[in-house]
């Protein structure tokens, strides 16, 4: 899929998620959420919502996981 | 990060994938759901490709959570026995100044077993970078109390919650270290919530680039979230650090020396010859040796000389290690006996190099001197193939059974009684050998003898032993 690189937006690697939802309570826009599905290994990842992330970061800067969560800032 | 600096996403300062031992997961960490060290790792390993400094990092893992690091961060990687990794560091950053190495350490590691190691590494302002991550508990083996477990928290161990009667109070390690003059740089931070995570990723970068600069110890405390440990979510365990860690360990810095810090890069003292025998007072006597070794061609010689306290064993390995100063050769001595003084047994451990020397300790010697029964039975089995064994005959009956030494059986006991000085006994080990390998011409010796000995007729008994015993040798 083709992303425009004027939007910021989050991606999240289901995998890598292990459902800890600390990036869902740091989300300052409330974007993400936890999926209620399961993944691999069982954990309820989260979610992103699919619009209104702004690309600041905290969600990645709140997760534990080194490689689970990218951010994708807007393009300057 | 990834180069394109409109991306977050996992840090070049870690592996592509996490192969660990038995795992089939190659893309996670172990650690628990919401854990604070998977937040510090990224932090850590953001600043160390933002330094540019990812090749000469040595990142020193110690037991607890976060014993596996290693297998995260793509730096060199050492993991060492609990609470020694502020004293394997001091040796990493010792032998290699021009690293940058990382202390990583749990509060269980850290302020319960490693407390000697990390107030001295502290106390000697060793350049490195400490991360201790205070979570409150023990959280590898199953959540019991550590030194920073809190009054009234209930754990594995304290199931009635911590009461400062038995257990004593939490221990605030910032504010210990802040006591201590050499730390540069001491700082506690937190995970617990987003300016929190903000203020601590600027504090990381900063304790790691002080080392960069040469600034010596710089210490940060890391408020975390052990959820398992403390059996909640890790939402709530952040809520928890924040009204109950944040109280009781304050937030904020305690010493920042970083402006005045002298670069602080430990400098070897001068092995130079001069300067070496001018600090033992040892110049003056030496103004006519002629040294007569040549350096360059120097094999290593690993010494134990061993027999019963009153034979002069430990003075004799110094007189060796003397003499090797003369020359002005890498010398170390070390003396290992038991708590008697005469008549319990006695040995000590000579190496002599031209290159610096590591350990002093001699493990497997290529020249043992046996002054008596039990040491050449003690011994024997540790010498080098090829190695030599000089046995004092006098004393000793037994023969040394190995087929792959060279052995020298020398009366030295009776060659020195007979010239009246039997304290002379293990100097004559000594003569022998210098006189078997030639490493050091035997003349020498006496060169030393004659001038430490105050009596003059005392040196001359002795000179005469030496002599005895290098024809002794020559006539085998
Ligand atoms: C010499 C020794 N004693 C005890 C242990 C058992 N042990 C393993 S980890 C640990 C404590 C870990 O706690 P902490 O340092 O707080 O790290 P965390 O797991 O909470 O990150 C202990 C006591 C050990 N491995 N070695
Ligand atoms: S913080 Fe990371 S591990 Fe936790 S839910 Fe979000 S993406 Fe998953
Ligand atoms: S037990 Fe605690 S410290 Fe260990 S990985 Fe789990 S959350 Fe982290």
């Amino acid at each position: 899929m083709k992303q425009d690189s004027s939007v910021p937006r989050v991606e999240i690697r289901i995998n890598e998620c292990k459902g800890c939802h600390l990036c869902v309570a740091a989300c300052p826009k409330k974007v993400l959420t936890p999926s209620g599905s399961f993944n691999n290994q069982g954990y309820n990842y989260a979610k992103y919502k699919g619009e209104g992330c702004i690309g600041c970061g905290i969600c990645f800067y709140s997760c534990p996981e080194p490689g689970a969560i990218t951010v994708y800032k807007k393009e300057s | 990060m990834s180069t394109n600096p409109n991306i977050l996403s996992k840090s070049k300062a870690f592996y592509d994938e996490f192969t660990r031992k038995g795992v089939e997961d190659v893309i996670t960490t172990h650690y628990c759901p919401g854990c604070g060290h998977g937040i510090l790792h990224k932090m850590i390993a953001e600043a160390v490709a933002d330094l540019g400094i990812q090749d000469k990092t040595i990142l020193i893992s110690p037991v607890g959570c976060s014993v596996f690091a290693y297998y995260y961060f793509d730096t060199g990687n050492v993991q060492v026995a609990h609470g020694r990794a502020p004293a394997a560091a001091t040796g990493v950053k010792r032998a290699r100044p021009g690293s940058i190495v990382i202390s990583y350490q749990g509060d269980g590691d850290l302020a319960a077993i490693g407390t000697a190691e990390i107030v001295h590494a502290a106390n000697r302002g060793e350049s490195m970078t400490v991360f201790f991550v205070n979570n409150a508990i023990y959280g590898m083996t199953g959540g019991q109390m550590a030194p920073t477990t809190t009054i009234g928290q209930k754990t594995a161990t304290t199931p009635y919650g911590r009461k400062a009667e038995n257990e004593g109070y939490p221990i605030k390690m910032s504010e210990l270290i802040s006591t201590l003059n050499a730390p540069v740089f001491v700082e506690r931070v937190s995970l617990a919530d987003v300016p929190n995570r903000n203020k601590t990723r600027n504090v990381v970068k900063k304790a790691i680039q002080n080392q960069v600069e040469g600034k010596g110890f710089s210490f940060v405390e890391v408020l975390s979230a052990c959820p398992s440990g403390l059996k909640k979510t890790p939402v709530e365990t952040n809520e928890w650090v924040k009204s109950t860690l944040h109280t009781i360990f304050p937030i904020g810095n305690y010493r920042d020396n970083t402006a005045n810090a002298q670069a602080m890069f430990k400098k070897d003292p001068s092995s130079n010859r001069d300067d070496v025998l001018k600090a033992l007072n040892l110049l003056d006597r030496s103004t006519d040796y002629k040294t007569s070794v040549d350096k360059t061609k120097f094999t290593d010689q690993n010494v134990r000389l061993a027999g019963f306290g009153g034979q002069g064993i430990l003075s004799a390995g110094s007189t060796l290690s003397v003499l090797a100063m003369y020359e002005g050769l890498e010398t170390t001595w070390i003396p290992s006996y038991g708590p008697e003084m005469r008549g319990g047994t006695s040995n000590c451990h000579v190496r002599v190099s031209n290159k610096r020397i590591g350990s002093p300790l001699v493990e497997t010697p290529n020249v043992l001197i046996t002054m008596n029964g039990p040491s050449l039975e003690k011994f024997e089995s540790i010498v080098e193939k090829n190695g030599i064994i000089i046995v004092n005959s006098s004393i000793i009956d037994k023969k040394v059974t190995r087929k792959d030494v060279k052995t020298y059986y020398v009366p030295l006991t009776q060659i020195s009684t007979d010239m009246g000085v039997p304290a002379a006994q293990s100097v004559a080990g000594l003569a022998a050998y210098l006189a078997i390998t030639k490493v050091i011409p035997v003349e020498k010796l006496e060169y030393i003898v004659h001038k430490s000995l105050k009596r003059k007729e005392l040196a001359e008994k002795n000179i005469a032993i030496i002599r005895k015993v290098a024809e002794y040798i020559n006539s085998l």
